[in-house]
Formats: structure tokens, C-alpha cells, sequence
């Protein structure tokens, strides 16, 4: 038999003031199993609260309903003092009559028929409460960072240095990511790779990362503080260990012409054994065995193995995979850029001219294919004028995307500031839809460029480029005054949008994160949570979320460092015990809930006799990763899923109390 | 079984004297209940009452996690139990704290609203809604024209209400 203890708070006036308080109790009174009603002034005071304890003691009460605040208030603070008189805190119920009643109502007599009816609402759900256990899950402290791009590095580092290990696994032989191609960053023209590098031999010495380079995520499974990972360490063809990155293999290797190297987007060439750029983290050659002479012609060229003083090439070596178990995960797998070859109006591809942001960042590089020296693809002359197209790709939801790309306009500003330095006397146009340049320092970057480097701003799209005796005459619109311009210029270069990472879905998919439409993996809440995915462990950073400038990829490796320094700092994982839970003998394995499921919480379960068949499979919901918020209760078609503390029976009890 | 809706349905054709309020209340107000979700809507009703605003006595409120929990079965039980307006209320689509309950809420709403016209209720009074936390004054208009609405509807034009 319940035995409810109801406590009607008057909160001062504040509610005392609309409600006839008195009314309440008495009539609370009356209600079948409560045992006591009182009023009281304020029972969020220690007083009101020894009240509570005093009376869950001496009456032994099996459930308390507040008439108080509303329960985003001080449920929390009544549950505690339930705690400690060792009654469960699920059966602690708030009838919200002050915010929901009080303050919103003039009439005394109906406020009060409204509080009475919110009390008893109340009081038959209490009745059917059950005591809920809060979820504990252990932690396995160790976590992995998907990408070796900065905010990867970042959060590694944060990780790391907060006394956690981390394994960091990058895609490409080096890590670095896209910030190690770049030459200057904006707005303080630091050079991208002297702030880069430093950081990129920090993961590589520091003794809590391990590091694994050339490797891909093939399998996750689990969940937060248990996730299970599979990694593939594609085969270098070297013995790491044994290699000193003296680079006698890649000087000799005779494979040196017609494969294009991707650190420097194509505008040079790179032999078959390989190591990406000269400061590569690890400093450890691949080989490339789509085009290595020894894998094409049956193992004839082995120059480089020759040359090796280690010995330490070995042709034969195979992928590895490892097994991890990590207790959080950190997705900063990156972005790409689109197509240029989209616009065919511009001519990339057609004219080597043409280039993209990322080609001329590589031509500015010291330790870039020209060492510097800004020359043109076609024939090594310096460009006197350059076009810049800003917006290729970015704000055009007819050919390319509806989203701005965040950085186009900060680095073209920078290229033509970098081009006035490198290129005297030389002049810069830039075609620009609007200006965004809303951080730190910024706006006077861009005026910078625009008054004291000279660049023409120029408010318009470029409709065509064509070659004409050695020129590209690029044709467009000036749309501020109003008039056709027709530019001939030396270079022309195309600000091309972001895009996330080839293949960002299927990781996506393998962790079980959402991602949006283009397939940017969506964060928990958009403005609240920004580091955390829709499943918990599994944290957000860089690029991959999103557009973002260095700057706030930084932060945002450090944000999901921190969320996971903060997850590890505690012994066990606790989640309120507000979740689903499957009656085994009812599910009929038909798994609607698994559909609607946006956590990925419900698994298969094999219910099994005893000599090991299966009877049956039933639906199993993952305490760690169920968020509670019962939308697999409805898709359930036996009935057999219901949501602790807001089970069918609570609902309708609820509803029933106000049968007239 | 609480939702046994055939028996009852049956019993309110057959005329049978049926517990579920009506016509002997005439003179009552007529009670609204929301189903709400505890991260929006039922955050946008206590800033109401944080600001003050006013509205009309008549609505009853049941917090749930989120509006994917509503079961359509708890709108025929209110109606069922008396309620004369049934509002369902939670985050606006693309803000559900939990990804994607809102839509599947959604969903469900769209086909049961056949249903329950065919159960003989008047869809007049089922109202949906997206009411953000922030939305305090948007709750308020809500409550107030729907609370009228009801108010304004012939009493019979429900069939649980009939005697």
C-alpha cells in the first residue's frame, strides 16, 4: 500500500499569493494513499527540507509529491535529501504549481482547482513509480583521435599531456593534415609549418600517444567507455623500426616522373617510395605499390632496397590489423575541397593557369614545388596580374553548395597580400560576392590587402575565362558600378569550397554518428554541446563538423579534449537511470525500436537454451548508450519496451486522475 | 486493460451512461491537457510563468521526455477521461534534444489524425505545436486561442462526450 507524503509549498507569496494553499493540503489529504499533506513556507529551505526527511522518516513514506517550483528548479535538491533518508529519489514527484500555475493566473479560485488537479496528477503517478537505479558504466581510459590534422594533434596533445593515453590514427603517411600545406596563416602571417611542425614532433616523442600513420578505422563497436576498435596499418614496405628517413631509397628510386604528389596538390612529382614532404611525422618512407616498379614488373627494381644501409625495405610486409579498446572517441577526420573542374566557365584543368587556393598556397611554400618563387604551372614566367575568384563552389546551391566555406575570404586576402609581397609592382583582382571577415583581427587583415597591397576588390561573378596569346582574358561583372569588366591576366585562382572528407558517411556510419546532409557530422545540441556527437564518447573537432579557420579547430580539439579529461576523471560512467528497458518475454524480435533509435542503443540479444539454441533474438537496450528518450516505447508493437519513470502505467494514471 | 478503446467506444454508442464527463458539466470549464516534452515546450511554459504572462486556467500539463514518447494511445485516454482539447507540443524539427523524436512524433500525428476522427472524435480538438524554450509568449497564445477554440466548439461534437 503507498504510503505519499504531499507537501504543498507556499514559496512566500509567490504562490500562497494565487493559491489557496490550505485547500490544497486538506484536499490532498483526501486523495487514497496519502498519508500526510502539509503546507509550508518554503521547503526548498533547510528547514522545508528537514520537514521532508523528517516526515519520510517517521511515516516511512514509499512516495513525496511537491506542490513547489517547477521540477527543473529544486527536483534535484529534493531528491538528494530523499536520498539521505535512504528512499529512492525517483519517488520524488513535483506537482509544478508556481511557474505553471501561480505566476500565470489571476483567478484564486480556478488557480487553485488547477493546482489541486496538477497535485493529484501527482500523486497517482507516484503510486506507480518504481525505484530506478542511476546507470554505472565502467571506463576503459584511453581514448582515440581519428585525423593527424591540427585539431586531431590538438586534442591528442591535450589528451596526452592531461596524463591519459591516446592513439592517434591518421589516414595519410605523415600527420599534419591540410595546415601543413599551407604556406602563411591568416591574420598574423605566422608560417603554417614552423608553428605546425613543433606540435607534430610533440605527438610523435610524447609517451602517452601511440601513433599510427598510413592506418584506417575498420570497426568500431561498443560504446561510451567500451568501445572496441579495429585498425588497419597499411603495409609500408618498411620496417619501421629500423628506418633512419635518410632518404638513400627515395633519391635512387627511378620511378620519379608522371606520379603526381599530393602535398603539393600535382604541381610536382614524387617518386614511388615516398615520404609526403620533408618534414614528415613519422620520417619514414611508402611505398607506393600502385606505381613501384618492383610490384608492376614481378620485382625486378629493387634499387632502393640496394641503397637501404639498414636493410629495413621489405617488399613482402602485409596489412596489420590492431585491436584497441578505447574509452572515448574524437572524430577530426577533416575536409576536402570540391571539384574545381565543376566550373567549366573557369577553365581549370583546360588551363594550367588556372589553379585552385590550395595550388598557390603549395606555389608560395618555401617548400613548395618553386621554393617559393610564385611561377606559372604552364611556363615557369612570374605572374605579374592574378585573378582570384572567390565563392567557387561556396554560397551556390545550384552547382555547388548553399553554405559559406568560412575561410575563402581570409585566405585570398592573404594570397594577394603574399603576392604583392613576393611579386613587386604586381597587381591582384578579386572577384567577391561579400566580404566575411568576422574574427580577430580579420576585417583589418582584409582592408590591409584592399588599401595598403593595392588589390582590386571587384563585387561580381566571373562568367568566362579564355586564353588569348598567352594571356587568360577573365570576363565578369562589376556589379557595384554596373559595368562588364574584361581583366587579362597571368594566373587566376579559384577559392574552392569545403567539403567534408571523402568517405566521412561511412565513418559516420561505422561510429554511429549523425551527420548532416552534406555530410558534416552534426553535433549533440548545435550551440550547447558543439563538441559531443548525437552518441555519447564519441566527441566532435575541426573541420569535420563544419567550415572553421585554424583558430577554431584548435578550440575545438581542446573542447573534446577536455570533455573526455573530464569523462575520465571519474572512476565509473553515471547516466540517470531514465531509460528503456526491453521485457524479453514479449519482444518478438521484430526490431521497429532499432529503427527509431537515434543512439544506436538497441542491440540484438539471442536468448538461448541450454543446450545453445536459439530460442529467440529480442531487442537489448545499452544502459550507456540510451539517452531516454522513449520513441522506441511507441514504434513497439507487443508492447514489450516501456521508459523508466514515465511507464505507460505512470502516463495513464496520470491522465485517469483527472476523469471527471 | 487501461486502453481498451473498442469497449469503450461501444459504450458511448450504445448510449450507455459513460463516466468521461459531458453534458452534465456543462457549466464547467472545459479541461485541456498537453503532452509535452521536458526540454522545449514544458521549458517555455515556466518562462511564461518566469515573465508573468497570463493565460487561461484550462490547460493540464504532462511532461514527457520528448514529444517521440507521446503515445497516441494517452490522446484517446484523455479523451476518454474527460479532456474536451488534446495539445502535443515539444521542440521546433532540426532542435529535439534527442535527434529526431519530434519527427517521428510527427509522423505518428499525421496518420492517427484519421483515427481518431474515425474514433469520433472532433480533430478541431487536437492541436500540434512547436514551442521552443524560449517561446514563453508563443505557449501562452497557444493555451489562449486554443483554450477559445474549444470553448467555441458545439459540446456534442465529440463522441466521447455524448450520453
Amino acid at each position: 500500500m503507498a504510503r505519499i507524503g504531499v507537501f504543498v509549498c507556499w514559496c512566500g507569496s509567490n504562490i500562497a499569493g494565487t493559491v489557496d494553499v490550505k485547500r490544497v493540503a486538506e484536499e490532498a489529504a483526501k486523495i487514497p494513499g496519502v498519508v500526510e499533506a502539509v503546507d509550508y513556507k518554503y521547503m526548498c529551505s533547510d528547514p522545508g527540507q528537514n520537514t521532508l526527511r523528517k516526515m519520510i522518516k517517521d511515516k516511512n513514506l514509499t512516495g513525496v509529491v511537491l506542490a513547489a517550483c517547477s521540477p527543473h528548479m529544486h527536483e534535484n535538491t529534493f531528491r538528494k535529501a530523499a536520498v539521505k533518508e535512504g528512499l529512492n529519489p525517483y519517488f520524488i514527484e513535483i506537482a509544478n504549481i508556481r511557474e505553471q500555475v501561480s505566476w500565470v493566473h489571476e483567478d484564486k479560485e480556478k488557480a487553485t482547482e488547477k493546482a489541486i488537479d496538477l497535485l493529484k496528477m501527482m500523486v497517482e503517478k507516484v503510486k506507480k513509480n518504481k525505484a530506478i537505479e542511476d546507470v554505472r558504466v565502467p571506463l576503459t581510459k584511453k581514448a582515440l583521435v581519428i585525423g593527424g590534422g591540427i585539431s586531431g594533434i590538438q586534442a591528442a596533445l591535450d589528451i596526452a599531456n592531461g596524463g591519459v593515453e591516446v592513439i592517434l590514427v591518421e589516414k595519410e603517411p605523415s600527420i599534419g593534415g591540410k595546415m601543413i600545406q599551407l604556406d602563411e596563416t591568416f591574420p598574423t602571417l605566422d608560417c603554417s609549418s614552423c608553428i605546425m611542425t613543433p606540435k607534430m614532433v610533440e605527438v610523435y616523442q610524447h609517451p602517452n600517444i601511440k601513433l599510427y600513420t598510413y592506418s584506417e578505422l575498420e570497426e568500431v563497436s561498443g560504446y561510451i567507455g567500451n568501445f572496441n576498435v579495429k585498425i588497419k596499418k597499411k603495409a609500408r614496405s618498411i620496417v619501421e623500426k629500423d628506418c633512419t628517413g635518410c632518404g638513400d631509397c627515395w633519391n635512387i628510386c627511378p620511378m620519379h616522373k608522371n606520379v603526381k604528389s599530393e602535398f603539393n596538390v600535382n604541381l610536382s612529382e614524387r617518386t614511388a617510395i615516398y615520404v609526403p614532404f620533408p618534414q614528415a611525422v613519422p620520417l619514414i618512407p611508402v611505398i607506393d605499390r600502385s606505381v613501384c616498379l618492383h610490384y608492376k614488373k614481378g620485382g625486378k627494381c629493387q634499387k632502393c632496397y640496394d641503397a637501404c644501409g639498414p636493410k629495413c625495405i621489405n617488399f613482402d610486409l602485409q596489412d596489420e590489423i590492431i585491436e584497441e579498446k578505447v574509452g572515448a572517441i574524437v572524430a577530426a577526420t577533416g575536409y576536402d575541397l570540391m571539384e574545381n573542374s565543376l566550373y567549366g566557365e573557369y577553365g581549370y584543368g583546360q588551363f594550367k593557369d588556372v589553379i585552385s587556393g590550395l595550388q598557390f598556397e603549395r606555389l608560395l611554400s618555401a617548400s613548395g614545388p618553386t621554393e617559393g618563387v610564385v611561377k606559372r604551372p604552364s611556363d615557369g614566367k612570374t605572374p605579374e596580374t592574378i585573378v582570384f575568384i572567390q565563392c567557387v563552389g561556396s554560397r551556390d546551391p545550384e552547382k555547388g553548395v548553399p553554405y559559406c566555406s568560412k575561410v575563402c575570404c581570409m585566405y585570398t586576402a592573404k594570397h594577394a597580400k603574399l603576392f604583392a609581397h613576393k611579386v613587386h609592382g604586381s597587381q591582384s583582382y578579386v572577384f567577391y560576392i561579400d566580404i566575411r571577415a568576422t574574427s580577430k583581427g580579420y576585417e583589418e587583415f582584409v582592408r590591409g590587402t584592399m588599401e595598403n597591397e593595392g588589390a582590386i576588390y571587384l563585387r561580381g561573378r566571373v562568367s568566362k575565362i579564355y586564353e588569348d596569346n598567352g594571356k587568360l582574358i577573365v570576363k565578369g561583372a562589376d556589379t557595384l558600378s554596373g559595368n562588364q569588366v574584361e581583366i587579362a591576366a597571368d594566373m587566376v585562382v579559384l577559392a574552392t569550397g569545403v567539403i567534408p572528407k571523402k568517405g566521412s558517411d561511412k565513418m559516420a556510419q561505422m561510429l554511429g554518428i549523425s551527420y548532416d546532409k552534406y555530410g558534416f557530422y552534426t553535433e549533440s545540441h548545435p550551440k550547447l554541446r558543439p563538441a559531443e556527437s548525437s552518441t555519447a564518447g564519441i566527441y566532435l573537432a575541426g573541420m569535420a563538423q563544419g567550415p572553421r579557420d585554424i583558430p577554431e579547430s584548435v578550440v575545438s580539439g581542446s573542447a573534446a579534449a577536455s570533455k573526455i579529461l573530464g569523462l575520465f576523471s571519474k572512476s565509473e560512467y553515471e547516466v540517470e537511470g531514465t531509460i528503456a528497458s526491453v521485457n524479453k518475454t514479449t519482444c518478438v524480435g521484430c526490431f521497429y525500436c532499432r529503427r527509431v533509435c537515434a543512439y544506436s542503443a538497441i542491440s540484438k540479444e539471442e536468448i538461448k537454451d541450454r543446450n545453445g539454441n536459439v530460442l529467440k533474438v529480442v531487442a537489448n537496450v545499452n544502459s550507456g548508450l540510451c539517452a531516454g528518450c522513449g520513441a522506441c516505447v511507441n514504434a513497439c508493437f507487443s508492447k514489450s519496451i516501456d521508459l523508466k519513470g514515465y511507464l505507460d502505467e505512470q502516463i495513464f494514471a496520470e491522465i485517469k486522475s483527472l476523469a471527471v | 486493460m487501461e486502453n481498451n478503446i473498442v469497449e469503450d467506444v461501444q459504450n458511448a454508442r450504445g448510449d450507455k451512461e459513460y463516466s468521461a464527463g459531458g453534458a452534465k458539466d456543462k457549466d464547467k470549464e472545459p479541461r485541456i491537457i498537453a503532452f509535452v516534452c521536458n526540454w522545449c515546450t514544458y521549458n517555455g511554459a515556466d518562462l511564461a510563468g518566469t515573465s508573468r504572462m497570463k493565460y487561461a486556467e484550462n490547460v493540464r500539463v504532462i511532461k514527457l521526455p520528448c514529444t517521440g514518447r507521446i503515445d497516441p494511445l494517452f490522446v484517446v485516454e484523455a479523451f476518454k477521461k474527460g479532456a474536451k482539447g488534446v495539445l502535443v507540443s515539444g521542440c521546433h524539427p532540426g532542435d529535439c534534444h534527442y535527434t529526431s523524436g519530434n519527427y517521428h512524433s510527427r509522423r505518428k500525428y499525421t496518420a492517427f489524425r484519421d483515427l481518431l476522427s474515425y474514433l469520433g472524435v472532433d480533430i478541431n480538438r487536437v492541436e500540434f505545436s512547436w514551442i521552443s524554450a524560449s517561446e514563453g509568449n508563443k505557449w501562452v497564445s497557444v493555451i489562449n486561442e486554443f483554450t477559445n477554440k474549444i470553448k467555441l466548439l458545439p459540446d456534442n461534437s465529440d463522441i466521447f462526450s455524448k450520453k
